[in-house]
Formats: C-alpha cells, sequence, structure tokens
C-alpha cells in the first residue's frame, strides 16, 4: 500500500487504484492497486498484455471511467469521484484521445473533425475554425481540410486525430495503440509526430501491447494481472526485455 | 455547447443522411397531410350542409297537413291562430305545391315543384327581388296566373335573360312571370334557387285541395321556438285530435340536432386525427431508436471528446424537432394541395382550415419533440467506452 502523497507536484497521480467488475458471482479485479504518478512533459508508455488491466487504466486517466476504490488526481483535481458531467469537461478541457481506429466521424470534413472538442468547449465560430485549422496545419494537413477522412490513408487519419487531440490544448494527450492499425513506417511517423509534440512540452502516455513501441517512450510502466510490475526509464525496460 | 451550434450539428447531421431523414419525416408528412385534408374536408362539407340548411330559414315553423276526413283546417283559421299568439309567432304564409312539366316555347322541365304561397313569403323566407315584384295580396284574393322564378328555372327557360313579362306553361294553363328573384345558392338544380312560386289560392286548387296544405311560421324569437311549436302543436291538437293528422317541423331545432351531430362527427375527426399523428410520431421514434443504435459509436466519439450529456441530448431531439417540423411542413402542403384537389372533385368549396393546419403542425412538432426525447435521453446515458467499443 501506498502511503498519501502529496498531489501537488504530479500531473497525474493514482492512489491505489482498484477496478473491480462483477461477472456473476465472479470478482474481476482490472485493477489491483494500482499507483503511479506522471510529471508534466513526461513521455510514458504504459504497457501489458491483452487482459492486464491496462485499458482499464487507461480509461480512469482519460476520465471515461472512475475506479471502485482509490484516488486519481488530475492536475491535483481528484478525478476519482466525479460527476458524468464533470468528467466531460475534464475530457474536454485536460485530455486528448488518440484512438488505435482513429475515431474520426466519417460524415464530417477534417476541419469540421478536429473542431469537434472546441465545439463542445464553447468556442466562438471565428476562434474555433482558426485553432482547428492551425492545429491541421501543425500535422501537414492544413490544405486538405476540406476532404472527408475515407479518402486519406491510415496514417494521414491518425494524424487528422493527432490534429483533433491538439486542439484542445490539453495538459495530457493519451494515445491507445495509436500505431495498432498502421504499417511499420507510418508507425514510425506517428511514433516520431508523437515524440516532437512531447518535445515541445506536450505530456504524452502511450498505451500498447508492443515492447518495440514501449521502448520509444521515455518511461516505461509494465501492467500484469492489474498490478504495476515495472516502472522506470526504457533503457531500464529494454535491459529488461533482453535480459529474459 | 450553444443551441445555436446544436442547431447547426443537427442540421448538417439529417443533411448528411438524407434517406434516413426523408423515412422518418414520411411518416409525419403522410399524417399531417391526411389529417389536414380529412379535416379542412369535413369542415367544408359541414359548411356546405350548414348553409344549405339555414337557407330554408332558421326562424321559421312549417306545417305540414296530411287533413282528415271531413275536418278542414282553413287558412282564416290558422290566421286567426298567429293574431291570437303574437307573442311567439309574427307572419305566417300557407303553401301547396304542385308537381308538374313547365314550359315555354320548346324548352320544357318535367316535374318541376310549384310553390303556392302568400304575399308574405317572400319577407318570411328573405327573399329579394332581382327585378319585377313578389306576388301581392291582391294575387291571392284573384287567383290571378301569375308566378315568380329563382335563378335556376330562368336560366333553364330563358337562358338567363329577364323573364319578367314573359309568358310560361305550368300544367295546362299560362302563368305570366311577374319576378325574378336573386340568386340565393348557386344556380344548380335542387338548390334554393330552383323554384317558382305563384299565388296558394290558385296552387292548392290546381292540386285537388279546397285549403292549403300547409303553413310556413315565421317565429318572433328563435330562442324561443320549442315554446312556440309547443303552443301549435296544441292548437293542431285541438282541432284534429289526432297526432297523425299533421307534422310540425321546426327549423331552428333541426339545427340544433345537426350541431350536436357535427359535434360528434369532430370528436370521432378529432380521434383518428389524434391516432394518425400518434403512428406518425412512434415512426419517428422507432427509427431514432435505430438511428441511436447505429450511432452508438459516434455517441461515444462525441462523449470523449467532452460532449456532455445534455450536448447529446441536445442534439438528437434537435434532430427529432427539425425532422417532425420539416415532415409537418411537407405535410401542411400535401395537405392543403390534396383538400383542394379533391375539393374540386366532390364539388364542396374547401379551404384547408388554419385549425387543422394549427393542430396538425402542432400536434407533429410536439409528438416528434416527446418521441424523440426517449431515445435522446437513451444516446444521452450511453456509456462512452461500451459506446467506444462498439462496431
Amino acid at each position: 500500500m501506498a502511503e498519501d502523497r502529496t498531489t501537488q507536484t504530479h500531473l497525474i497521480e493514482l492512489q491505489d487504484i482498484y477496478k473491480i467488475y462483477r461477472m456473476g458471482d465472479v470478482e474481476v479485479r482490472a485493477n489491483d492497486g494500482i499507483s503511479f504518478a506522471i510529471d508534466s512533459g513526461e513521455m510514458v508508455a504504459i504497457v501489458g498484455k491483452s487482459g492486464s488491466g491496462k485499458s482499464t487504466i487507461m480509461n480512469i486517466i482519460g476520465a471515461l471511467d472512475v475506479p471502485t476504490e482509490g484516488k486519481y488526481y488530475l492536475g491535483g483535481v481528484d478525478v476519482g469521484s466525479m460527476t458524468d458531467n464533470e468528467l466531460a469537461e475534464i475530457r474536454n478541457k485536460q485530455i486528448g484521445f488518440i484512438f488505435q481506429q482513429y475515431n474520426l466521424l466519417p460524415k464530417m470534413n477534417l476541419l469540421k473533425n478536429v473542431e469537434l472538442p472546441l465545439l463542445y468547449a464553447g468556442v466562438g465560430d471565428a476562434d474555433r475554425r482558426e485553432r482547428a485549422l492551425a492545429s491541421l496545419e501543425k500535422v501537414g494537413l492544413g490544405d486538405v481540410w476540406k476532404k472527408y477522412p475515407n479518402q486519406l490513408s491510415g496514417g494521414q487519419q491518425q494524424r487528422v486525430s493527432i490534429a483533433r487531440a491538439l486542439a484542445g490544448r490539453p495538459s495530457l494527450i493519451l494515445a491507445d495503440e495509436p500505431t495498432g492499425a498502421l504499417d511499420s513506417r507510418t508507425s514510425r511517423d506517428v511514433l516520431n509526430f508523437l515524440k516532437e509534440l512531447n518535445a515541445e512540452g506536450n505530456t504524452i502516455i502511450i498505451i500498447t501491447h508492443d515492447n518495440s513501441i514501449a521502448v520509444e517512450a521515455k518511461r516505461v510502466i509494465q501492467i500484469h494481472d492489474g498490478k504495476v510490475i515495472f516502472d522506470g526509464t526504457s533503457e531500464q525496460y529494454k535491459e529488461r526485455i533482453n535480459g529474459k | 455547447m450553444k443551441t445555436s451550434q446544436a442547431f447547426f450539428m443537427a442540421f448538417s447531421s439529417l443533411v448528411s443522411n438524407k434517406m434516413r431523414a426523408f423515412l422518418t419525416m414520411l411518416g409525419m408528412i403522410i399524417g399531417v397531410g391526411a389529417v389536414i385534408a380529412m379535416i379542412s374536408l369535413m369542415d367544408g362539407m359541414i359548411g356546405y350542409t350548414m348553409g344549405s340548411f339555414s337557407d330554408m330559414g332558421a326562424d321559421t315553423i312549417t306545417v305540414n297537413l296530411m287533413g282528415k276526413g271531413s275536418k278542414v283546417l282553413s287558412d282564416k283559421q290558422m290566421y286567426e291562430f298567429v293574431d291570437t299568439h303574437e307573442g311567439e309567432f309574427m307572419d305566417l304564409s300557407p303553401s301547396s305545391s304542385l308537381q308538374t312539366a313547365v314550359r315555354s316555347g320548346d324548352r320544357t322541365m318535367k316535374n318541376e315543384t310549384i310553390s303556392g304561397v302568400s304575399e308574405s313569403y317572400a319577407q318570411i323566407q328573405g327573399l329579394t327581388m332581382q327585378s319585377g315584384r313578389f306576388l301581392a295580396y291582391a294575387d291571392m284574393l284573384s287567383r290571378s296566373k301569375v308566378c315568380v322564378l329563382g335563378t335556376y328555372v330562368c336560366n333553364e327557360l330563358f337562358d338567363g335573360a329577364d323573364p319578367v313579362g314573359k309568358r310560361i306553361k305550368i300544367g295546362a294553363d299560362t302563368y305570366t312571370v311577374i319576378g325574378l328573384l336573386k340568386e340565393k345558392g348557386d344556380s344548380s338544380k335542387y338548390s334554393a334557387d330552383d323554384c317558382i312560386y305563384a299565388p296558394y289560392t290558385l296552387i292548392s286548387r290546381a292540386a285537388g285541395s279546397a285549403s292549403p296544405m300547409g303553413y310556413t311560421l315565421k317565429m318572433k324569437d328563435p330562442e324561443r321556438s320549442t315554446q312556440a311549436q309547443q303552443e301549435l302543436e296544441d292548437f293542431l291538437y285541438d282541432f284534429y285530435h289526432d297526432k297523425d293528422c299533421y307534422m310540425v317541423t321546426n327549423m331552428a331545432s333541426l339545427l340544433d340536432i345537426m350541431d350536436d351531430m357535427i359535434g360528434v362527427m369532430e370528436k370521432i375527426l378529432v380521434g383518428i386525427a389524434g391516432i394518425s399523428l400518434l403512428v406518425a410520431g412512434i415512426g419517428i421514434m422507432n427509427i431514432m431508436l435505430v438511428s441511436v443504435s447505429e450511432r452508438t459509436r459516434e455517441i461515444g466519439i462525441r462523449k470523449s471528446l467532452g460532449a456532455k450529456q445534455r450536448d447529446i441530448l441536445k442534439q438528437f431531439v434537435i434532430e427529432a424537432a427539425v425532422l417532425s417540423t420539416i415532415g409537418g411542413g411537407i405535410g401542411i402542403v400535401i395537405g392543403g394541395v390534396a383538400t383542394t384537389v379533391l375539393g374540386n372533385a366532390i364539388g364542396v368549396s374547401c379551404a384547408p382550415s388554419g385549425k387543422a393546419i394549427a393542430i396538425a403542425f402542432g400536434v407533429s412538432a410536439g409528438i416528434g419533440l416527446l418521441f424523440g426525447y426517449m431515445p435522446a435521453k437513451r444516446a444521452a446515458r450511453l456509456n462512452p467506452i461500451d459506446a467506444l467499443r462498439s462496431e
């Protein structure tokens, strides 16, 4: 059990997180007492096999879900006990999601897709368009904003979803298997882009099952059976997996 | 999110799903169209029927005498009755009728009804002259062979030319036309303009009766028609001592009955209209529910980007409202066109009634909101994780 720590210095602080599902009589502990902290400006990979509980911890970090027990502080604010609408507010203002399947809305053009989080934040028309366009330009797709997602390659679509994540100027970018649907060359492009964003000061968390992706981050947290079994630099992690 | 933005978003979502939007609206279009056509046509028919009835005079009571053996009620006795019941009755006109062929030159009207009336009949029934004069008291006394025509008869016999002074043959006798009445109906057969009036003294005799076959009485106050009818029936019973010898018809009470019937009909109509619109509303709810499950992933994406429950709710409710409003609007146009076309086809002048439009539109928008709300509520409550996982 981790002792109570101060919540002021870290961007993210998880204290003894439990997420317990009941399936009939069986109790499934997806997160079984997880604690770690992430500071602003870090690039962290959360790695684990399927069923390890990494998706559950991602949902909690992403304010899509709340823990059964334990405390989750984001920017010093207790997110773990928030209501639905407060969580939506957190997702909107603090978190930029990048999904494996891009999750762009097919009936909207790229600009409208990137504008969505700003729309829900209530940003005015002109400002919204300007920020969305700037975001698209940053990922190199500013001149094709009129296109629709299905007119783009997978790598381009993932860049649109990165643009969408950036548009809201979040304090945290949360990427769930961001390269899972891409070939190795495009994967490298996307990873390099995420590194660039990190170099500019963005905090990035990548959730992946793939060790070769995980080692690209500066820090790796390995989850197994709902518990943290490794937390260290990527060099240390490389040694760990090579040593096995 | 601002409501104006939500409106814009709902609108563009509908535009990008034209087929789904159209199918959703179809129920509304048909429902609203049918309701407007139905109510407007009924209104037109009711108006037409009521119009024909009030043409016959709402403040009159008519008496038909079947007679009994030797007991003959003379016109003199009837005039005395009216004189002694000044409180209820103002005037009366004896009436007799004769059905025979009417000719002028080579034009013949078979089976035309000639009404024998007195000089006061024009005033009782509110008849006004187009040209010439109405029958006079002197015509009754002298049994002059003179007559007054309605516009339908005038059109048939004289092609609408002024008939005053011309001669027509009624049965075997030759009559002089002394007046033409102003058009009261639409100058068609069986309308109020299909009439020939002649002195009752003459027509009673021609019909083979010593005294008039009936009377038309004008009441002082149609509000007290029941009382007036009672007095008249008492008088007739005192004379005949047999209820089967006479028949009293009170136009005012007939109108009351008509009013009641129309009221019932309108209630049934409103019921049918309500059911149609309810079905249309269920159609909207059905498609909205399908649309919610079809768009679960979209809802998940929106929620992950920070859409609150009320944002999703707003989007779906506005979509439903926009759909039902547009559907209702198209339904109004179709209902209006159908009313005019069908009205022309059955020969009743019908205009789409404002009441029908207001009801149909109000109910369609209301039902759209109501039935759009439930699926929208469901969409808003979806858990973003489950919604994102759905394919």
